[in-house]
């Protein structure tokens, strides 16, 4: 494998509370390259803020620290915030759970469309609105034209997230992290946005870190799988491993869903072990 | 009292519609179901299918439909009185919002207790918590001091304090984590057969209905298009193309790829 | 039932604090506690709210205590003293008829914390039962309440105050009648705005479901819920009232002298504002701090209390 985009070497993020201090994420190291790297975990695992610490927008009060955090040989931690403002968006974009919140009501979709793509690239308006429209085809919606002029509130939840997609890829960035995309989707409107991703991402070489808190989703999505659990990630893996996954976490949690094609009586519940706070990990199959 | 396959709740001719005039649109159009008692039924579909607007119809928080809700052997009135709400509860989605959050576990569930008159309330509550798995020590706990599956199993318990015979369940794991959704599940599973309840379970997630459901209905623009057992969900054994389509889109699962890769 | 009889018997602050922090509540009261306690805690770091707390408990003590905290009586008239400056004798100086303005200060803040009290003891009943009603029955219960008050609101406070005095006649029972009429309307107007979310609430819809009648929703699980914003929102009001309470002894309609009242007092001290400054400066600054202090302590309340902040 080449060079990867993303090299993390013992991120913890730590929250200092009033009472007491908080270590939401504790020591984990991961890479991400040109593949689709799914994490996966319960809330409150840190798989979120693992995503979030990558571009710095964690929230205030979280403090992060790693031995490195580096972004194609850029390292992250010591990057200025103007440093990172150019990173953002222009390299590593990010797709947030529901498009109503990250599209902005007044203003009309094609223009934030525009607007994203002139932010990172110098281009006269026609060019960027030529390409706005080519974009929104893209992401296969049938009228882009139509839906240019449309503001936000006026499309479904699946079409405002295959713009959001079309909106995030448009800056041609090396980095996607999709923080639950489809969460808020039907299935078969899922499958759709998906398949649309799946097709952008692997075309341009688009790396994509895809975090979720569905095991099946991602196993099926992604090339390789992150399990974490306590801010740690308990398995590395290839995602058609997964069901041969080794971690008793990883087991639990996929013993845990009911399955259409083996009908149990009583679904497993994950015993939690308290060994597996600071107990080994897995990497591939093996013990680390 | 009751033969083992009477039916207990019944929709004949349901049609549900919201807005004013031009705007008027017909959310439900035409359902008909029936759940025999001690049955679980289950009525999956995508958002906006009309599934939860049935739930919401049947359990009395809106009286504004035409057609006829049947519980035993007589119709309801639209505007449901309390003897019908002794024998129907509802559990909510969203666990979070379910609870008073400025009312202790042992308030939420003497307030049913008071409203509809039962004796010892403490021990009722007690033993309620004891069957949803929740110990005493979460008895004099404020909401947010619980965590998603904790407020769901209380929700539960203010359900059945009041020993009702049917219970609607509205998506009442879509917003927990998947270990906790089998806690729940497993939870539901149980109580059903030890109280012998009759279930109405709204979903969009085929794999959670054919767990709990016998038998469901799946819904498309306001309609049933048809009743599966929970053997033909499993068996894909469906007539109509959107069903298909619906079972494919939820097939992801690690079983597929699995045969994928043998 | 150990820890029940440990906590009857032991008072000592420590077995308090372990009973406060206890990880499992054994009553429904020490449920209560621990919450009032954590709320406490957050109180405790928003330095300006117990600035505002600590001024209130000053001029609430000031009040209680008049009679001992008093060095002169505040009703002789002493002409020979009359537009002394402050001086060891007379701590805060003396008026233009020779009474002390320390004493009077202290005796106000009575008059002034009564008019407040009072008025919110009014308002806030009122405003929170006409907002819950119409906010949950909505309709033309709904229609006719808010009606009301929007005629109410279409005035300003001391015009519609300043109206009700000259109807019902100066003094402060009137100033108190007359500032209630005038300050219950926001409060309904918020009550409303309150219940329009909640009653959309799944928890409301659970208890209308459990066959709850419309009175008991709207005062056992509506109420509730608007209490928070309520108190919030009453003690922001404080500050207004206050001032609205000057506004009229200023203006001859609240209480009148002899009587000590902080508004009565600056206006009798208009005249000598350029000779002896004290008369009015010092009751004006009185005005000044106990408005800012309930307006920062509400403030400080809203982010304990506001359940959309906790």
């Amino acid at each position: 494998m080449d060079k990867p985009l993303i090299d993390v070497e013992d991120l913890r993020i730590r929250f200092h509370g009033a009472h007491r201090s908080h270590d939401a994420v504790r020591g984990i190291s991961f890479t991400i390259g040109r593949e689709k790297v799914g994490i996966v975990g319960e809330s409150g695992s840190g798989k979120s803020l693992t995503g979030r610490s990558l571009l710095k927008l964690t929230p205030k009060g979280a403090k992060i620290t790693a031995k490195h955090m580096r972004f194609r040989g850029t390292d992250l931690l010591a990057a200025s915030e103007k440093d990172m403002r150019r990173i953002r968006g222009n390299h590593i974009s990010m797709i947030l759970q529901d498009p109503k919140y990250s599209l902005n009501p007044l203003m009309r979709i094609g223009n934030q469309i525009v607007e994203a793509y002139r932010l990172h690239h110098n281009a006269p308006p026609a060019e960027a609105k030529a390409k706005a429209l080519a974009m929104l085809e893209a992401v296969q919606i049938r009228e882009p034209k139509r839906v240019f002029d449309l503001f936000p509130h006026e499309v479904s939840g699946g079409m405002g997230q295959r713009i959001m997609i079309a909106m995030m890829l448009i800056p041609e960035p090396d980095l996607i992290i999709a923080d639950e995309p489809t969460s808020a989707l039907d299935v078969t409107v899922r499958r759709q946005v998906l398949t649309i991703l799946d097709e952008l991402v692997s075309r341009r070489g688009t790396g994509l870190m895809f975090i979720s808190h569905d095991l099946n989703l991602v196993a099926s999505f992604c090339d390789r799988v992150l399990v974490m659990y306590a801010g740690r990630i308990m398995e590395d893996l290839p995602a058609r491993d997964l069901h041969q996954a080794r971690h008793p976490y990883t087991q639990a949690l996929l013993e845990s869903l009911p399955r259409l094609d083996h009908p149990v009586d009583e679904l497993r519940v994950p015993v939690r072990d308290p060994s597996w706070l600071d107990g080994p990990v897995y990497r591939n199959g093996v013990l680390v | 009292m009751n033969a083992p396959d009477r039916t207990l709740v019944e929709a004949i001719g349901l049609s549900i519609s919201f807005g004013v005039q031009n705007t008027r649109t017909r959310v439900v159009d035409d359902v008909s179901f029936r759940i025999r008692k001690g049955e679980a039924y289950g009525l999956i579909g995508e958002s906006g299918c009309g599934k939860s607007t049935i739930l919401r119809a049947l359990s009395g928080l809106n009286g504004d439909y035409e057609g006829a809700l049947v519980l035993g052997a007589r119709e309801l009135p639209k505007k449901r009185g309390k003897d019908f709400f002794r024998r129907v509860q509802m559990v909510f989605q969203d666990p979070y919002g379910s609870l008073h959050p400025r009312k202790i576990v042992e308030r939420v569930l003497a307030e049913p207790l008071a409203i509809h008159g039962f004796d010892r309330p403490s021990e009722r509550i007690a033993e309620t918590l004891e069957a949803v798995g929740l110990g005493p020590s979460f008895r004099y706990r404020y909401p947010h001091e619980l965590s998603g599956g904790q407020r769901q199993r209380v929700a539960i318990a203010r359900a059945l304090i009041i020993e009702p015979e049917v219970l609607l369940l509205d998506e009442p794991t879509s917003a927990l984590d998947v270990s906790v959704q089998a806690e729940i599940l497993n939870l539901l599973k149980r109580l059903r057969r030890e109280r012998n309840l009759t279930y109405l379970m709204v979903s969009h997630d085929l794999a959670v209905i054919a767990h709990i459901c016998e038998r469901a209905g799946i819904m498309h623009q306001g309609r049933i298009i048809e009743e599966l057992s929970a053997e033909q969900i499993r068996h894909f054994q469906a007539r109509e193309d959107y069903t298909r389509a619906f079972l494919e889109a939820s097939i992801e699962s690690v079983a597929r790829r699995e045969e994928v890769g043998a | 039932m150990t820890d029940k009889a440990m906590t009857s018997q032991n008072i000592s602050l420590s077995s308090l604090g372990a009973w406060l922090r206890a990880p499992v509540p054994t009553s429904p009261f020490h449920a209560r506690m621990q919450q009032l306690w954590l709320q406490w805690w957050r109180l405790r770091s928003n330095l300006s709210a117990l600035f505002g707390l600590a001024v209130i408990v000053v001029i609430l003590a000031a009040a209680l205590l008049a009679p001992l905290l008093a060095t002169h009586d505040i009703f002789e008239q002493d002409l020979a003293m009359r537009l002394l400056p402050p001086s060891a004798e007379h701590w805060l100086g003396t008026d233009e008829l020779g009474r002390d303005v320390y004493s009077r200060l202290i005796y106000g803040a009575r008059i002034t914390l009564y008019i407040a009290l009072l008025t919110t003891v009014i308002v806030a009943p009122i405003g929170l039962l006409v907002g819950t009603t119409a906010g949950y029955l909505g309709g033309w219960v709904d229609t006719v309440l808010m009606r009301i008050v929007d005629i109410f609101l279409a005035f300003p406070n001391l015009i519609l105050a300043l109206a009700f005095v000259a109807a019902l006649g100066p003094g402060i029972e009137n100033a108190i009648i007359a500032i209630s009429l005038a300050s219950w309307p926001p409060i309904a107007r918020l009550a409303r705005a309150e219940t329009l979310t909640i009653r959309k609430s799944d928890y409301i819809a659970a208890v209308r479901l459990q066959g709850a009648s419309k009175l008991r929703i709207i005062f056992g699980h509506v109420v509730p819920m608007c209490i928070p914003s309520v108190v919030v929102r009453v003690t922001l009001n404080m500050a207004a009232i206050i001032l609205t309470a000057a506004g009229l002894g200023f203006l001859g309609l609240g209480a009148q002298p002899p009587s000590p009242e902080w508004g009565t007092m600056l206006s009798s001290g208009r005249e000598f504002v350029m000779t002896s400054w004290w008369i009015a400066a010092i009751p004006g600054s009185a005005i000044l701090l106990t408005s800012l202090a309930f307006n920062l302590f509400g403030d400080g309340l809203r982010d304990v209390l506001d359940p959309r902040h906790g």
